[in-house]
């Protein structure tokens, strides 16, 4: 191995970076940092570089817009609007538009890498929350990562209504509403927010320092610190063969790691440039210049909002005066509580999940969404209640576009969005349940190998071989949810100090329903724990058990 | 979990020191021909590709590169022969210059993966992990240097330091707050601000404000809004591009048969089967005025709150809780349309500060 | 005769059976129905009476909704009495009236078979002599080529979008009600649309919004309905709602299928 001889274009510069700062040690570690390989773990990739693209073609808007609420005759290329008076920010958008080569283009890519950002945030928080990868030692990062999806949400409503057009600025009367409907300090808020009345001169150059800037740098040192928890805790794995919890199996950061991470980055820079080519987004010419007296049918949030959106269209007309003062519900409820419930939700889960199972140790290795029925189904249910809301913040377009009554979808859905997570739960849950079933069967039984035998008593049976050796690791990585102890003491048992009183027993009663093996893997037989179909599942397994031949 | 450690390959110290240096300078195609080199030790985990694939491989890439960098040439000649100026040559210019730029981006991506895949190794690489925690003597340590430093400081020993540090602290802490005020406006009496629109003053002659149509501008004779079923969006005269007035007055005009209003509509305040409504929704602000002539229906858009516009605006649906004020109109000696006065209730979305005018003006009897 | 004969078990043979049967018929029916029979009767004798051509052509496929003199039916149909010849022809002319079956609205549809330019004048002179009414406007008062973009653009937002929509997508109303969009209206039909006021839609007289300013707004919406989509496809210009959707289906999943080629492994036999 003739590694001394080390080219001297790179050689140099090394050394010389070595000499100063001693990179040489930190790449003696690093270089070959192992990555695992899965494909959900690029999830969170797409929106770092839908971030990136971000600033780049952001960077580019800032050189052209002019963010100004000062009142213009327009005079550009764009027909339709000759002569109309509106605000220079809006006028400047439509010069980007039609009077700037690559000017449209960056607008759209812009636009579409902001809804990739926040949906790549989505899935990508998705995909901790199934396989519990948030849990110790990442719960900070979880918690940053909660953050950052709040904060996009702010970014994203202080981008969208920079262009200061009659759609956007739709959003920030109704934003205005929310803000100056809260108890006590709503009109401060909002005189301080427009600089007075609404919606006055200034909302869109202070919104602008906060979407160029303010937002942006946050952002940026949190991503940072982000990527660098990920690289100090190194990134979690799925379960495998030769994965445990005191390893990582992969591919090392140097050259392969590297190189998937620079494809990946193209992958999300060319699918938000065809996006920005071939699908027109947010064409602000039809909609025209903002004035708070006009309006159109079917205007609608970006849909990261349209959750908000939802909510507020559900909620029935509730209002209390108490006092001479005013508390409108039918704003403040459908504002902040779907918003809390999820945001909350979300950051508390890990720290709820441990004060519920006890569990303090690390884990490294990811859970399969089935093993943990109960985390699955709240997770699902919590999705539902999300969907549910962010599908009827669409309920004029629901119903323009399948002519059912607008009216109908709002009653359906005030029920809807109460049940339908309750469904969702119970079915995820017995999914779950069910597809530990199908593991179980394969690690006891094998799987069905496509032969048919005949056995010497003439009965027919089909070849059962065991699962392949990746598979039955990667089956096999499952564990037990823990459970407190002493949560399971007998019912006139005295229970261990910390389960006592109405907090205690609750917690108890929790960590039961919460941990525990529902579904044994090596015990597919019926004698597991007593459920309804557990009868049957040992009806079938007597007939698989002859048939395994090893 | 498994215990299953058998099959664990373990590098060792030797893997970074294979990687950090590069193939002899001696291949110029140093990047590409791996496996002409060293490469053929046999690390573990590290899985090499056999040759035929690799050459597949590393002409696939290429391919792709150069597809990379023809389109990236095809976006700069974009660039330079489409102009922009109307929307035929934008929707032309953003197709050539995104359709280039998508090409190059994604065939570098395809690129990249072909050679992940093809040219370079398969890894199974392990590596240990170790516990976040320090070990405890490490702990030890930094606790002790923790208190010894601040020992050390005088901080802790001396309160008359410490106390005076905070004190120092706060109002700088507090200077970037204090800076803020001017972000609001120089009075404080906001809810004040939002009870009153310009429909409450009177011109520069001292007459009632006309109605005027939003959009043109022209002021509106009550004998020529004769086709009941219409509708009209109006603003005031005098402020027709004001925004900030025009969020709270601007409303919607509305002609019935006069038999068709029933007792939610004031009528004293009507003209001749002609009723004035604010068009800012209860609800939270949108401009509400969605208007069905045959059910008399104001429907917003945003949140589908829905007022009968018969029966004084009051709510049928959705989750605004109070009806669209009514303006006092009338007409002037030319039979324009006037406002004879503000709304007698704050206008738009309910605010703390707000109270239940409704019931307020109930009390108060009957001022119009 | 042979080729035929060959052809006619051809998969696509039947359709054009078909066609061609349904041609034949139509064909057939409008020279045997007796309004097409006598228009072109009238317009041959070239001293046709509008009116009374107008009130045979109504008894026979008017009045059974809005009554024999268009008084009305309670609970079918409105009276006709002063809506003029521009609702006549408004409603006509888009397929709308006669109404195929009760609807919360009537919907847009291809006109009936008797429907041309005479039937619908003749129709309108009959109901225009009801109670006057509203008239049709003349092609120069609604040629968009003589309107103002700008500032129709203007009115539009201020009278239209609430209810068709920005782009004239148009939108839902209560009770499943909804503003139809604007996509394929003609000139003559928006005009009439705004002084008539068919079904929900409020209107919007030439003495509130002069005929000037109806042709501005024509140019408007007609320059929209040609206008290109410059950054690609439109999405139906229906804004947030289809562009979040093209995000997840197409974004998104292409992204997830790029991460499964990059981390893909071949299971290697061992």
């Amino acid at each position: 191995m003739s590694l001394t001889s080390v080219p001297k274009p790179i050689s140099g510069p090394s050394s010389y970076l070595d000499d100063r700062i001693g990179a040489g040690n930190f790449l003696k570690r690093n270089l070959r940092k192992v990555f695992p390989d899965h494909w959900s773990f690029l999830l969170g990739e797409i929106a770092l570089y839908s971030f990136i693209v971000l600033l780049l073609t952001g960077t580019f808007l800032t050189f052209f817009f002019k963010p100004s609420m000062e009142h213009v005759i327009y005079d550009g290329s764009y027909d339709a609007l000759k002569g109309v008076g509106m605000s220079a920010a809006y006028a400047s958008t439509l010069e980007i538009s039609f009077d700037v080569r690559g000017g449209l283009l960056m607008r759209q890519m812009h636009h579409w890498a902001a809804l990739l950002f926040i949906a790549g945030m989505m899935v990508h928080m998705l995909r901790v929350f199934f396989t519990g990868a948030y849990r110790k030692p990442r719960e900070l990062n979880w918690i940053i990562g909660v953050i950052m999806l709040s904060l996009a949400l702010f970014e994203g409503l202080t981008g969208y209504s920079l262009p200061d057009d009659l759609l956007s600025g739709a959003g920030l009367r109704i934003t205005e509403g929310v803000a100056i409907s809260l108890p006590l300090v709503g009109t401060w808020i909002t005189f301080f927010l427009f600089g007075g009345e609404y919606p006055g001169e200034d909302i869109i150059a202070r919104f602008y320092s906060l979407h160029i800037l303010l937002i942006p740098g946050v952002l940026l040192a949190l991503i940072s610190a982000h990527m660098i928890l990920m690289w100090v805790q190194k990134h979690t794995q799925m379960p495998g063969k030769g994965r445990t919890n005191n390893n990582v199996v992969g591919a090392p950061f140097y050259p392969a790691f590297m190189a998937k991470a620079g494809a990946y980055f193209m992958f999300t820079f060319g699918v938000i440039a065809l996006l920005g080519t071939f699908a027109q987004i947010n064409p602000i010419w039809l909609f025209g210049p903002y004035t708070p007296a006009d309006i159109s049918a079917g205007s609608q949030p970006d849909y990261y909002m349209g959750f908000l959106e939802g909510s507020l269209r559900l909620m029935p007309a509730w209002e209390i005066n108490v006092l001479g003062f005013t508390l409108p519900l039918s704003v403040i409820i459908p504002a902040l509580v779907p918003l809390g419930i999820v945001m909350t939700g979300l950051a508390l889960y890990p720290f709820i999940e441990q004060w519920v199972t006890g569990d303090r140790r690390e884990h490294h290795v990811a859970d399969r969404p089935r093993n943990n029925p109960h985390r699955t189904a709240i997770g699902m249910a919590g999705i539902t209640f999300y969907g549910l809301l962010w599908l009827l913040g669409a309920n004029d377009e629901i119903s323009w576009t399948f002519h059912v009554s607008l009216n109908w979808t709002t009653y359906v859905g005030r029920v809807l969005v109460f049940v339908g997570p309750v469904i969702t739960y119970i079915v995820t849950y017995r999914i779950c349940l069910g597809l530990q079933r199908s593991d179980a069967a394969v690690i006891g039984h094998g799987v069905e190998s496509g032969v048919i035998k005949r056995l010497p008593h003439g009965e027919y049976i089909e070849v059962h071989v065991p699962p392949a050796e990746d598979i039955e690791a990667h089956m096999r990585g499952k564990e037990p949810i823990p459970v407190v102890s002493g949560a399971d003491t007998e019912p006139n048992g005295i229970p261990p100090k910390g389960l006592r009183g109405p907090i205690g027993k609750l917690k108890a009663k929790m960590s039961k329903a919460y941990g525990g093996e529902k579904i044994p893997l090596d015990d597919g037989h019926g004698h597991g724990p007593a459920h309804d179909d557990a009868g049957e599942h040992a009806a079938v397994g007597a007939t698989d058990d002859k048939s395994i031949t090893h | 979990m498994t215990d299953n450690m058998k099959d664990i390959e373990q590098p060792d110290e030797r893997v970074p020191k294979r990687v950090v240096g590069t193939p002899s300078p001696s291949a110029s195609t140093a990047l590409l021909g791996r496996e002409e080199n060293t490469g053929t030790v046999d690390v573990p985990g590290v899985d090499l590709q056999d040759e035929k694939t690799a050459k597949k491989g590393e002409r696939i890439a290429a391919l792709l590169f150069t597809v990379t960098f023809l389109s990236g040439i095809a976006f700069i000649v974009s660039y330079v022969a489409f102009q922009v100026g109307d929307v035929e040559s934008a929707k032309l210019s953003n197709m050539t210059l995104g359709g280039s730029l998508t090409l190059a981006l994604l065939s570098l991506a395809s690129g990249l993966v072909v050679w992940v895949r093809m040219v370079m190794p398969k890894y199974k690489l392990v590596q240990e992990r170790h516990a976040m925690a320090s070990d405890g003597e490490t702990r030890a340590y930094v606790g002790e240097t923790f208190l010894q430093g601040a020992a050390e400081s005088g901080i802790t020993k001396r309160p008359l330091l410490r106390r005076t540090l905070l004190a120092a602290a706060a109002p700088l802490g507090l200077a970037p707050l204090v800076l803020l005020r001017d972000l609001g406006p120089s009075y404080s009496d906001f809810p004040e601000k939002l009870r009153h629109t310009v429909w409450g003053e009177k011109t520069k002659e001292g007459k009632h404000r006309k109605l005027v149509v939003e959009g043109t501008g022209a002021p509106i004779r009550a004998a020529d809004f004769n086709s009941p079923g219409g509708i009209l969006s109006v603003v005031p005269e005098g402020y027709e591009h004001d925004l900030n007035a025009l969020a709270k007055a601007t409303l919607i005009l509305i002609k019935f048969r006069p038999e068709e209003l029933k007792s939610g509509t004031n009528l004293n305040w009507t003209h001749e089967g002609i009723v004035a409504y604010s068009k800012i929704c209860t609800h939270v602000g949108c401009p509400a005025a969605l208007y069905e002539q045959t059910t008399h229906h104001i429907l917003c858009p945003c949140h589908q709150s829905t007022f009968d516009a018969a029966d004084g605006a009051k709510v049928v649906f959705g989750p605004a809780a109070r009806p669209l004020p009514q303006l006092p109109i009338a007409v002037d000696e030319e039979g324009y349309l006037v406002a004879t006065g503000d709304f007698n209730v704050p206008v738009g979305p309910s605010f703390w500060e707000r109270g239940d005018a409704e019931a307020e003006v109930r009390e108060n009897g009957s001022q119009s | 005769m042979n080729r035929i004969t060959a052809r006619r078990r051809h998969p696509l043979a039947r359709y054009a059976v078909l066609l061609l049967a349904l041609g034949l018929l139509g064909f057939s029916y409008t020279l045997v129905a007796p309004t097409g029979e006598r228009a072109d009767a009238a317009i041959a004798s070239g001293r046709a009476d509008d009116v009374a051509e107008g009130k045979k052509l109504f008894q026979q496929s008017c009045a059974s909704c809005h009554g024999l003199s268009a008084e009305g039916i309670e609970g079918r149909g409105p009276t006709l009495v002063g809506v003029g010849a521009a609702a006549v022809d408004f409603q006509v002319s888009s397929g709308r009236m006669p109404l195929a079956t009760l609807t919360a609205q009537a919907p847009r549809k291809k006109p009936a078979p008797w429907v041309n330019e005479d039937t619908i004048r003749q129709l309108g002179a009959y109901v225009q002599s009801l109670g006057g009414g509203p008239t049709v406007p003349a092609a120069e008062q609604v040629d968009p080529a003589k309107g103002n973009k700008a500032k129709g653009g203007e009115l539009f937002r201020a009278n239209c979008i609430q209810c068709h929509n920005f782009v004239g997508a148009g939108g839902a109303l209560t009770q499943g009600k909804y503003a139809p969009e604007l996509t394929e209206a003609t000139p003559t039909q928006i005009y009439e649309a705004m002084i008539t006021g068919p079904q929900a839609m409020p209107v919007f007289n030439d003495s509130i919004i002069t005929p000037e300013q109806k042709r501005d707004m024509i140019a408007y919406v007609i320059g929209l309905q040609h206008e290109p989509n410059p950054g690609g496809a439109g999405l139906g210009r229906i804004g947030p709602v289809t562009e979040g959707l093209v995000l997840w289906v197409v974004g998104i999943s292409l992204l997830v299928l790029a991460a499964i080629w990059i981390t893909a492994k071949k299971r290697q036999a061992q």
